[in-house]
């Protein structure tokens, strides 16, 4: 009898057994809710983090553009229409002050509060216009030109109230447009956010990754096939192989800090380049594709290796005339992935300078540059509102590249690999 | 300038040695019978120019800046140097930037002067370097061409060469190694002599501005790391942890065990974008986004000292960038484990969700934990979140809310702005590397070490 008590009852009729069962399927269901609550989150993260971003930088891919009737005749330029030829034309009208004519226009136009709603950007703009067609310096006309970063903002929907009266003035009169923001994409670092772009950080992203690329594909493949297919067991292979992974988990500002030491300090290389940046991002990125180049080499089935020794192949040729081909695809997958992790690496590369503000795109690799991720970082310092807008529309950019890199990966693997 | 001709003038030797090897190897083929393909003479022909002279090459080049500095020290010009290191250095760099044509004048009248002087040197040892260079690499292609003949093997020689190459590729990963190594502990040493190390291990106190005159006041120059190494505990290992190992862990479950294969196949890349996002756009996002959302919580919840560069913020944002981390560490460990166990719970009757917890989740919690330390020395060396988000003030706090600074912040803030190498401000950065390398290297290693036991005993 007491046995009976101690037991529960395992009676399927029974309505004691009936309860469990049902509290059971209930705690089933709910640990399985649980799990696709966990899953549904981290995706609502990343679809909150893409939405947040998109929203916030897709503004900084245009631009306010207002009307502006200037009349020349009233203006201080100095400028003589028939000298304006020749090379030297744009430099004479930059000589000029624009900035004060454009702003006596503006306020003969839209009032006191109008007086800086223009900037570098539309001396700029000014600048080519004059010089495409400096006839037009004899009498008065109506130019679209970009507004200021204050206005901009401002129309947009936050700025400041003064900026706020200039966009509801330009507003009624029809005289504020939305435009295409061209200088984005084609400038570089300015100190003023309506005449930033990121060309000059994507050159130098450009140039750090060639390097990278040029250093690290070759040397890290040639390793791979080494400790693959060569390697003898010894002490040697084996500090090469406990080196390989635990370079891969160093943390990337350390590599920074070796830069920093070595190239910088010992060898004397030029500060702030693509050079230097590439050669710290190489040494992360390799031990990358020697994982992934290694992982690769397995795969290829070893009656493909004996196949060729049989036919009188040495090892080298074996290696390189059949194993390596048909490893190439898997290196290439794991070798982009690598590159691009490096293309979104930002702390080395502070570490060896490559944060200084450079307002001109490099022109080789041992050019001062920087980056599209440290240039996103350097603005998101600034407190210029303008630049929130700009900074996000940065990452958008950013974030562009890393899917087109990461898709042209998964395209090589699902196109190219194969299963033995 | 006149090192890169040399570079081309070894370049061309080579092609001609390989060229003029594979000619008369031809030749040399119409009349016997060869060991080795015509082209492997040529490559032969042509790694005997080129190897060793690039070798002398690379090793001479980033000699060269100190033998000319040694060699302007030495002239008349040179002598007139202040013997004073600091002022010498700098009008040194003033004057290669001169000689170099970087600017036209220096701020010291002396470095126009000694100007011409280092581009005398500096032209002299490039045409010593150069012309050892091409002479080597002559030598090697006379050398090479001249064992040219029917039975020399030259794949075998070829084949040697390339094995050298592949020895000296993985040997770069031992040098990137030892150059970790080596300068983060001489730099650490140089620190140390400046600072006593047991403050900086041990002090409490964090701040590092240094005064500049004698008499300057509220600058005393603390290096004590420990509200460093808390901060970076608090927020790498407490906080991320907490938002990602439950997350991780319960997305590795479901995507293992409950998705259906074709929900599978989206979750599984949506995760890896979340992975391959730009540590600096979480920054970015966890500064402008999430800091304000913690704060004003945290200001309505009634704590006033809540801060906009809180220690949640960062450590929230830093979680979320480790989810796909832990979660595909979870997966492999989960899937690691003998089917027959499973097989064997559900066979008694357990539900899944019961399988999971009591069979499944135990034997796997090794590989789980080796995973969530691996996570950890990851969330600890990342730079860019806390960079952004957390803050420069070393408070040494439980309080999520308020600022608290890490080692990663602390390097980049120690070693960007004004930099003179041997101020203790620069070198106390490599310490903390030193430290955070360390730290790292001995989670690793332990995390290896669990998750290689834990594979051993299933297999």
């Amino acid at each position: 009898m007491s046995a009976a008590t101690q037991h529960p009852s395992s009676r399927w009729t029974d309505e004691a057994m009936t309860r469990r069962v049902r509290r059971r399927y209930i705690s089933e269901r709910i640990f399985r809710g649980t799990g696709l609550a966990a899953i549904s989150l981290s995706v609502l993260f990343l679809a909150f983090l893409l939405w947040n971003m998109g929203s916030k930088g897709i503004g900084g891919f245009t631009q306010y553009e207002a009307q502006l009737p200037i009349d020349f005749t009233k203006t201080d330029l100095f400028l003589d229409p028939a000298a304006l030829k020749g090379p030297d034309a744009r430099e004479t009208v930059a000589g000029a002050d624009l900035t004060t004519a454009l702003s006596s226009a503006a306020q003969a136009a839209y009032g006191r509060d109008a007086a800086e709603m223009f900037s570098d950007a539309a001396v700029e703009k000014l600048t080519d216009k004059i010089v495409a067609d400096p006839n037009i310096l004899t009498g008065s006309t109506t130019l679209w030109l970009p507004v200021g970063s204050k206005v901009d903002v401002a129309a947009k929907g936050n700025g400041d109230p003064a900026a706020e009266r200039v966009v509801n003035l330009l507003n009624q009169k029809h005289a504020l447009h939305r435009a295409f923001n061209m200088q984005f994409l084609t400038g570089a670092d300015a100190t003023d956010p309506s005449s930033v772009g990121v060309w000059g950080a994507l050159k130098g992203s450009f140039y750090t990754i060639m390097v990278t690329i040029l250093l690290a594909f070759p040397i890290g493949v040639l390793a791979a096939v080494y400790l693959e297919e060569f390697a003898p067991r010894n002490r040697w292979t084996d500090a090469i192989e406990v080196s390989i992974n635990n370079l891969a988990a160093v943390p990337s500002i350390i590599f920074g800090l070796l830069g920093l030491a070595v190239f910088l300090d010992v060898m004397n290389l030029p500060r702030s380049a693509p050079l230097v940046g590439g050669l710290t991002l190489a040494l992360m990125t390799f031990p990358v594709i020697v994982i992934a180049g290694r992982n690769a080499i397995k795969t290829v089935p070893p009656s493909i290796r004996d196949a060729a020794l049989g036919v009188g192949a040495s090892k080298m040729q074996v290696t390189f005339h059949h194993v390596l081909p048909l490893a190439l695809p898997g290196i290439l997958t794991g070798t982009i992935i690598g590159v691009a992790r490096a293309l979104g690496e930002t702390a080395p590369l502070l570490m060896i300078g490559m944060r200084a503000f450079v307002a001109a795109p490099p022109t080789g690799i041992s050019d001062p540059a920087t980056v599209l991720p440290v240039q996103i970082f350097l603005w998101s310092d600034e407190v210029d509102r303008g630049f929130i807008e700009k900074t996000s529309a940065a990452i958008i950019v950013l974030l562009l590249f890393m899917l087109l890199m990461n898709g042209l990966a998964i395209y090589l693997r699902n196109r190219f690999e194969r299963r033995w | 300038m006149s090192l890169s001709l040399a570079l081309v003038a070894i370049l061309i030797v080579a092609v001609a040695a390989g060229w003029f090897g594979f000619a008369r190897a031809s030749r040399l083929r119409t009349a016997s019978r060869l060991h080795s393909l015509p082209s492997y003479h040529g490559a032969y022909a042509a790694l005997w120019a080129a190897i060793p002279a690039l070798l002398l090459i690379a090793a001479w080049a980033p000699m060269q800046w100190r033998m000319v500095d040694q060699a302007v020290l030495a002239s008349p010009e040179g002598k007139a140097l202040p013997n004073f290191e600091m002022q010498r250095e700098s009008i040194l760099s003033e004057a290669h930037e001169i000689a170099s044509g970087e600017r036209e004048q220096g701020f010291n009248p002396q470095s126009s002067t000694i100007a011409p002087r280092i581009r005398a040197e500096e032209s002299r040892f490039a045409v010593m370097g150069g012309a050892a260079a091409i002479l080597i690499a002559l030598a090697g292609a006379f050398l090479a061409l001249r064992r040219n003949s029917a039975e020399f093997r030259a794949r075998t020689g070829v084949e040697r060469w390339a094995m050298v190459v592949l020895f000296a590729a993985s040997l770069i990963a031992i040098l990137t190694t030892l150059g970790i190594l080596l300068s983060l502990l001489f730099e650490s040493l140089r620190f140390f002599r400046l600072y006593p190390a047991q403050d900086f291990f041990f002090g409490t106190e964090w701040s590092p501005q240094m005064a500049i005159r004698a008499d300057q006041a509220g600058s005393s120059g603390a290096f004590g790391s420990i509200p460093l190494m808390w901060g970076t505990f608090f927020i790498g290992a407490i906080i991320a942890m907490i938002v990602a190992v439950p997350l991780g862990l319960m997305s590795a479950i479901y995507l293992t065990q409950y998705a259906p294969s074709r929900l599978r196949a989206w979750l599984k890349p949506i995760l890896e974008i979340l992975a391959g996002v730009p540590t600096v756009v979480y920054g970015y996002f966890a500064a402008l986004t999430v800091a304000p959302i913690v704060r004003d919580f945290g200001l309505s919840i009634g704590i006033t000292s809540a801060s906009s560069e809180s220690a949640l913020a960062a450590g929230s944002v830093m979680g979320i960038m480790i989810i796909p981390f832990v979660s595909s560490m979870a997966d492999d460990s989960i899937a690691a484990v003998p089917q027959a166990m499973r097989d064997g719970s559900l066979a008694m009757g357990a539900t899944k969700s019961e399988t999971i917890r009591k069979v499944l989740l135990p034997a796997a919690l090794p590989g789980v934990m080796g995973g969530v330390l691996l996570a950890v020395s990851r969330a600890i060396g990342e730079t860019m979140i806390v960079v952004m988000a957390a803050g420069l003030a070393a408070n040494l706090t439980l309080n999520p809310f308020q600022s608290v600074t890490t080692v990663t912040t602390q390097i980049v803030g120690l070693l960007t702005g004004e930099q003179e190498f041997d101020s203790p401000k620069t070198l106390a950065a490599f310490a903390l590397g030193l430290a955070l390398f360390g730290i790292t290297l001995l989670l690793n290693l332990i995390a290896l070490h669990i998750v290689r036991r834990y594979r051993e005993q299933y297999e």
